[in-house]
């Protein structure tokens, strides 16, 4: 296909980048076929709507206005005024909380699948840590539109940021940039979100890519069949499909549930009632409402904190603390641990939002 | 100059017994231990607004709670409790004296006492009658709480229930040929709903008609000026208007006379006119030419608030369609305000001002009406986009789903000879 450019242009270009290697490593390189395969698609996906993202990101900063006085404005004339303007914010927050939503579903399905197994287990921590990348997007991103919702959740999750022992204060000065929710934190959310995090994104999903594709797929543990499909195209028709559907569905929640811009935050107005996080954090923000006050005599939401901290260690981890994944055994005990945990999220997050007291 | 630190300390030293020698309160002590109405007050005083500024109960009471002995306490100084019909002088003995008031709330007004005897409850109670309203009826006993203070019973949400206690009893205002229905009244007027529903503290209540402590009835005369304290613009157009000297002739109240008293309800548009429901037909019989202005203006105003209701009516539905129209929002806001003024404006029955408001407002709302129909065709055109772009992407899909089967086909040997399947290398 490339080669109808031009013989002249591709022996050009390949002189240069060394395009034929590319290109025979993308005929040789296959991708296993059994009846977990469906869940491979899901890394695809991400990717797919990491794309999106950047490429609305790009448009939105040409109206965006980082400033108290303008944010909100400059929203609510992207979403009225510019040409499509009202579609390209759409699908930029649908589609930060779908890749978010798909993100978790990549990390579980990997995680029962077991592909965290050697040697794969720098795969699992970069895409461990792309995600808690992904959750600080959606964190940083929630405060640009200066609505009072994103406003007074900010409050309350650097908050609970400044609550913890020792580097609290600290921490919850630097992600300020002084004592209140003011123009320094949008300023430094602004760069959080269009500066630093995506060159941190850009660096671990290059390697998380890399690491995918010179260390191949993962078979599920006790896997026999040998069935493999080529890469290119088999594959990627199929993961092309699976991005159509998901293309369709973000056309459809933006056509008839545009992104709301909410009303203009007001630091001087009291807190609204039932204030909580994007719906990702949630699980976390109602476990630190539900623990007591004192557990042991030590203060019930700094132990949360602290206990939610070396969870996500540990889960970092698993590729080391599951030893019978690594011998290519089977190990009951991770896939209930994960099952528990993947309950125990789906319920505080539902919770959060049937029972308003919660 | 420089105070050496001991003395601060011998002068802690002597002060603290001093000081809590000062706080024994025996009245308290022996009034906690009393049952029913005689441990009602040291069950209420400490979060009385007297005890908040440091007040005793020998401050009103007399006697001297430093004593433990009854006899002793209840000393010559002892006044004990006032008779009911003494009790504006006993409250007016520190309220109306502004040199007492100013060693505690210098901004407190002294002339409640002389008020109280100009109200219909002062000149009641002057006759013997001692039923009448007191100052401890409407503030209460001990444990009187500050206007400021939203439990108070004089806070505004709350007088009201405070008028209403004595106002809507029937058996009690059946000697004074008073009616019992203002209460039932006011709680389903405009003012009403202003105060409870919105909480706007500034909607009247009774006080604001009636006046506080000069509580009276205004008259058919003083009604439009009461009414004119919150509705300036309305009575400056009604003086200037033809009806003011009519009204006047006739002896009628102004306002009263179409609105109500207790009872006012949110004005409207229907209120104008000449069907059952317009007020205009009490005095205008059909023919005349106040029949025909008033169906002249209903007229007006039923076509801008049609307009109006129907250019919200269109953004409430591009709204729910998902477009944004708070600009639109914004500007019938605005039109709001024009059809309230047109409304407002009847008062002063001047036809011309009347129309130009009334084209001033429809001019306004076509701009709105144009955002509103321009709203909806974008939400027109979003969908419609979107169904072709949807079906674009389901071809496209479902091409993909063939050809992701036929290379399936090829790869099981099944395929075509001529379908496609790369093997891998």
């Amino acid at each position: 296909m490339a080669k109808s450019i031009g013989p002249n242009i591709w022996k050009f270009l390949d002189e240069r980048f060394m395009l034929s290697d590319l290109v025979a490593f993308g005929k040789k390189k296959t991708v296993p076929e059994h009846r977990r395969s469906f869940w491979y698609f899901f890394g695809g996906i991400c990717l797919f709507l990491t794309g999106i993202q950047v490429a609305t990101g790009v448009l939105l900063l040409l109206y965006y206005t980082p400033s108290v006085d303008a944010a909100h404005e400059s929203v609510q004339f992207i979403m009225s005024e510019v040409k499509f303007g009202w579609l390209i914010r759409s699908v930029h927050s649908w589609t930060a909380n779908l890749l978010i939503g798909l993100l978790f579903v990549h990390m579980f399905s990997t995680f029962f699948l077991k592909a965290y197994r050697k040697p794969r287990e720098l795969t699992w921590i970069t895409g461990f840590i792309l995600l808690v990348l992904f959750m600080a997007f959606g964190f940083s991103g929630y405060l640009l539109p200066w609505n009072e919702l994103s406003y007074f959740a900010t409050r309350v999750g650097t908050d609970i940021a400044g609550s913890l022992p020792l580097i609290g204060p600290w921490l919850k000065s630097v992600i300020l940039g002084g004592p209140e929710v003011s123009q320094a934190t949008l300023s430094r959310f602004f760069w959080f979100h269009v500066a630093l995090l995506p060159l941190a994104a850009l660096i671990l999903i290059g390697l998380h890519v890399l690491l995918v594709q010179t260390l191949g797929m993962s078979k599920p543990i006790g896997e026999k069949g040998k069935k493999e499909i080529p890469f290119f195209p088999d594959f990627l028709y199929k993961d092309a499909l699976g991005w159509t559907v998901i293309l369709v569905l973000i056309g459809v929640l933006c056509v008839f549930m545009p992104w709301e811009i909410g009303t203009k935050a007001d630091p001087l107005a009291p807190t609204p009632l039932g204030i909580k996080p994007e719906w990702y954090f949630t699980f976390m923000f109602s476990t630190l409402k539900l623990v007591p006050a004192h557990i042991l005599s030590l203060e019930g939401e700094k132990l949360a904190i602290l206990a939610f901290m070396a969870g996500g260690l540990l889960w970092l981890l698993v590729p080391f603390l599951d030893r019978r994944a690594g011998r290519e055994e089977r190990s009951p005990l991770f896939t209930w641990i994960g099952a528990a945990l993947a309950a125990y999220i789906v319920t505080m997050t539902v919770l959060t939002y049937t029972l308003p007291k919660l | 100059m420089k105070i050496p630190l001991i003395r601060y300390f011998v002068a802690a030293a002597l002060f603290v017994p001093l000081a809590a020698f000062g706080q024994k309160n025996s009245c308290l002590d022996c009034h906690a231990r009393l049952e029913d109405e005689l441990k009602a007050p040291a069950a209420a005083f400490p979060g009385d607004i007297h005890a908040q500024y440091g007040l005793g109960c020998e401050d009103c009471h007399g006697g001297d709670p430093s004593q433990d002995d009854v006899d002793r306490a209840k000393d010559k100084s002892f006044k004990g409790s006032p008779k009911r019909a003494q009790v504006p002088q006993f409250c007016g003995g520190c309220h109306a004296d502004a040199s007492a008031m100013r060693a505690y709330n210098p901004a407190l007004r002294t002339d409640q006492l002389n008020q109280y005897w100009t109200s219909r409850h002062g000149q009641l109670l002057k006759t013997g009658d001692t039923k009448a309203a007191v100052c401890t009826d409407c503030h209460g006993v001990h444990g009187i709480q500050s206007a400021k203070y939203p439990k108070s019973q004089t806070f505004p949400w709350n007088i009201p229930q405070t008028c209403g206690r004595c106002h809507a009893d029937k058996d009690l205002m059946a000697g004074y040929k008073v009616p019992t229905d203002q209460l039932e009244d006011y709680r389903e007027s405009v003012h009403a709903r202003a105060l409870f529903e919105k909480k706007d503290l500034s909607a009247p209540v009774c006080n604001d008609c009636h006046g506080n402590h000069g509580a009276f009835p205004p008259s058919v005369t003083s009604v439009a000026s009461v009414c004119r304290q919150c509705h300036p613009s309305t009575g400056e157009l009604f003086t200037k208007s033809p009806h003011k000297k009519a009204f006047d002739d006739l002896g009628a109240g102004e306002c009263e006379a179409c609105h109500g008293n207790h009872k006012i309800l949110a004005p409207s548009t229907a209120m104008i006119g000449t069907d059952d429901r317009a007020v205009c037909t009490q005095c205008h019989d059909k023919g005349s030419r106040g029949f025909e202005k008033a169906a002249e203006f209903r007229r007006q105003l039923d076509g801008f608030e049609t307009g109006f209701r129907a250019a919200e009516d269109l953004l409430v539905e591009a709204k729910k369609k998902g477009v944004e129209v708070s600009d639109a929002e914004y500007r019938l806001g605005d039109v709001s305000t024009l059809l309230v003024s047109a409304k407002n404006l009847t008062h002063g029955l001047d036809e011309a001002e009347i129309a130009k408001a009334v084209n001033d407002g429809e001019q306004s709302l076509a701009a709105v009406k144009a955002a509103a129909v321009k709203a909806l065709d974008e939400a027109r055109f979003r969908r419609r986009g979107l169904a072709v772009v949807t079906a674009i992407l389901a071809l496209f899909g479902l091409a993909l789903a063939l050809k992701v089967r036929a290379m399936a086909r090829a790869r099981r040997g099944e395929g075509s000879p001529g379908s496609p399947g790369p093997e891998p290398s």
